[in-house]
C-alpha cells in the first residue's frame, strides 16, 4: 500500500478564484454569502447565495472554449489548472497513462439544458442547440481536463449529490494507494445558480432566507453556493523522488449508505462513514483534532451530525475543534467535499481552524466544540472532512498535515 | 369563520392530504396526526405544495415546521385565507 500525498491544490468559489484568495478570506471569517446577483422574478424566497461573483470565464478561456464549457466544467478546469501548476507535474509518456481524473458533480450542466427547454416549451422552437448534450454531461469537466493535459488514464465522474466530490477524492485516493495509478486529479464542482434549479431548491424548503448559520440554535436552513476544487493526489515516493512540495496526506476514506430515508439524515449512517474512515486510515479517534463538518445549517442535519460525531468520538468530542466552512462558501453540493477538503488541508497546514460565520448562538443540543467568531490557532495532525448526501450517501475523508 | 365554512374547508384539506398521500379519503380525519398517517418530512413538503395550489395561498416555512396534524393544517390554511388581502370590488 502506498502513502498518498497531496501535491497540488486548486480552488474556485465565492471566496476567491484561487486557493490563495480562498484561504485569506476563509481564515478571516469573511462570508461569501451575499444578496443574489439575479434575485429571480418573482423573487426567490431566499435572497442570498454564495455565487462566485468575480469568476469571469473569459479570464480563463477563449471565446470558443468559454461557450463550449458550462460553468461547472469551467470551475473544475480552472481548479485543476491551479492544482497541476502547483504540483509541477507534466503528464508526458507513461505518467499520462498512469494518471487518473475523477471529478464529482451532483447535477452537471443545467444552464444549457434549461435554455433548450426554454426554446422548446416557451418559444415553441423544436431546434435545441446542437452541443447541449456534450455541454451538460456530468463528465464534461473531467473530459476537458483530460484533453487539456493529455492525461490518458482512468477518467470518470461520480454523481452522489452532496457527497459527489468526497466520493471522487476517496476513489482517487484508493487508486493511488493501491498502485493502480501514480497520480490522480480529484475533486469536483457545481454551478447551481440556474433559475429552474433554484426554484426546485426553493420548493424543498431547506434554503435559509438569510446566510446559513450551521450549528447555531437560530439556524433556518442552508445557503446554496457554487464553485469547484481539485487536488493532485500523488504516490508519496514518487512525490518525494521528484522533490515535490507535499501539502498534506490523505490517510483514509470511509463511506456508507443509510438505507433509511431519501432525505432525512441518519445518525448511524453518518457514524459508520466516520468509523470506516478512521479504520481505513489506521487512526484512533483520539488522534483526530479537527472536523470540517457537513454542517449544512438545516435543523435535521446539524443535530444528527453532532450526535453522530459524539457517537464516534465519545467524551473525546469535547476537544475536537469543529467548523462548517459552508457558513462562508455556502453549500456547494457536489463540490462540497472538494472545497472542504481544501479548507481542511489548509487548516492543518496553517495550524488554524476557520470559524463558523454567523454562529452567534451555538445550539446546546449540538454538543460540539464549535469554532465561532474568529479562526482559532491549533496545531493538529489529523482531521476529518464529512459529506452526507440526499439519498443517504455518506463519505468521510481523513486528512493529515506534513509531520 | 362559521362552522359550515370550516367544515367545508376541513373536508377540502382532508381531500388534498388524502390525494397527495394516496390514501382513502375516509382514512383521514380532522384528528389524524401526521405521524399516524405516516407523513414524513418529504410527504409534508408535497402536502404543503398541494395545499398552496388548491387554496392559492403561500404557506411560510415557519408555519410548515409547526404543522403536525390535519387539524393544524386546517387551522393554518384557515388563518392564511383570512389574512389574504381583500380583492378590489369585494365587500
Amino acid at each position: 500500500m502506498n502513502r498518498v500525498a497531496v501535491t497540488g491544490i486548486g480552488t474556485v468559489c465565492a471566496l476567491g478564484n484561487n486557493t490563495g484568495e480562498f484561504s485569506r478570506r476563509l481564515f478571516a471569517g469573511d462570508c461569501g454569502i451575499q444578496p443574489l446577483i439575479d434575485p429571480g422574478d418573482p423573487p426567490y424566497k431566499f435572497r442570498v447565495g454564495a455565487e462566485a461573483p468575480t469568476f469571469n470565464p473569459h479570464d480563463h478561456f477563449d471565446e470558443k472554449d468559454a461557450g463550449l464549457l458550462e460553468r461547472f466544467a469551467q470551475f473544475v478546469t480552472v481548479a485543476a489548472r491551479e492544482a497541476v501548476k502547483e504540483s509541477g507535474l507534466r503528464f508526458e509518456g507513461e505518467l499520462g497513462d498512469r494518471t487518473a481524473i475523477i471529478t464529482g458533480t451532483g447535477i452537471g450542466g443545467k444552464a444549457s439544458e434549461q435554455e433548450g427547454y426554454r426554446r422548446l416549451y416557451q418559444a415553441g422552437d423544436p431546434r435545441v442547440a446542437p452541443l447541449t448534450i456534450p455541454k451538460t454531461m456530468t463528465n464534461a469537466g473531467a473530459s476537458r481536463i483530460s484533453l487539456e493535459f493529455g492525461i490518458q488514464g482512468p477518467t470518470y465522474t461520480v454523481a452522489t449529490a452532496c457527497s459527489s466530490s468526497n466520493h471522487a477524492i476517496g476513489q482517487a485516493f484508493s487508486m493511488v494507494r493501491s498502485g493502480t495509478v501514480t497520480v490522480a486529479l480529484a475533486g469536483g464542482s457545481e454551478a447551481v445558480f440556474v433559475d429552474g434549479l433554484l426554484r426546485a431548491w426553493e420548493a424543498m424548503r431547506v434554503v435559509s432566507s438569510e446566510p446559513c448559520r450551521p450549528f447555531s440554535s437560530t439556524r433556518r436552513g442552508l445557503s446554496l453556493g457554487e464553485g469547484g476544487a481539485m487536488l493532485v493526489l500523488e504516490n508519496w515516493e514518487h512525490a518525494r523522488a521528484r522533490g515535490a512540495t507535499i501539502r498534506g496526506e490523505v490517510l483514509g476514506f470511509g463511506m456508507s449508505s443509510d438505507a433509511h430515508h431519501l432525505t432525512q439524515p441518519c445518525l448511524s449512517g453518518m457514524a459508520k462513514a466516520m468509523n470506516w474512515a478512521l479504520r481505513d486510515a489506521g487512526v484512533n479517534p483520539e488522534q483526530v483534532g479537527h472536523i470540517n463538518a457537513h454542517g449544512t445549517g438545516t435543523q435535521a442535519n446539524d443535530a444528527a451530525e453532532a450526535n453522530a460525531i459524539r457517537t464516534v468520538f465519545g467524551d473525546g468530542t469535547d476537544r475536537i475543534l469543529v467548523t462548517s466552512t459552508k457558513s462562508m462558501h455556502g453549500h456547494t453540493l457536489g463540490a462540497a467535499g472538494a472545497i472542504e477538503a481544501v479548507a481542511t488541508l489548509l487548516a492543518l497546514e496553517r495550524s488554524e481552524i476557520p470559524p463558523i460565520a454567523h454562529c452567534d448562538a451555538p445550539d446546546p443540543e449540538c454538543k460540539l466544540n464549535v469554532v465561532t467568531g474568529q479562526s482559532r490557532p491549533a496545531r493538529i495532525q489529523v482531521a476529518l472532512s464529512n459529506t452526507f448526501a440526499f439519498g443517504g450517501l455518506n463519505a468521510s475523508l481523513v486528512l493529515a498535515c506534513m509531520p | 369563520m362559521a362552522d359550515g365554512q370550516l367544515d367545508t374547508l376541513s373536508a377540502e384539506v382532508i381531500q388534498v392530504i388524502a390525494e397527495t398521500q394516496r390514501l382513502p379519503a375516509d382514512s383521514v380525519t380532522l384528528d389524524s396526526t401526521f405521524e399516524q398517517l405516516k407523513i414524513d418530512s418529504l410527504d409534508g413538503i408535497n402536502i404543503v405544495f398541494a395545499l398552496e395550489n388548491s387554496f392559492r395561498i403561500e404557506i411560510p416555512d415557519d408555519a410548515v415546521r409547526n404543522m403536525r396534524s390535519v387539524r393544524d393544517a386546517v387551522a393554518g390554511v384557515s388563518r392564511l385565507l383570512s389574512e389574504a388581502p381583500v380583492q378590489p370590488g369585494e365587500p
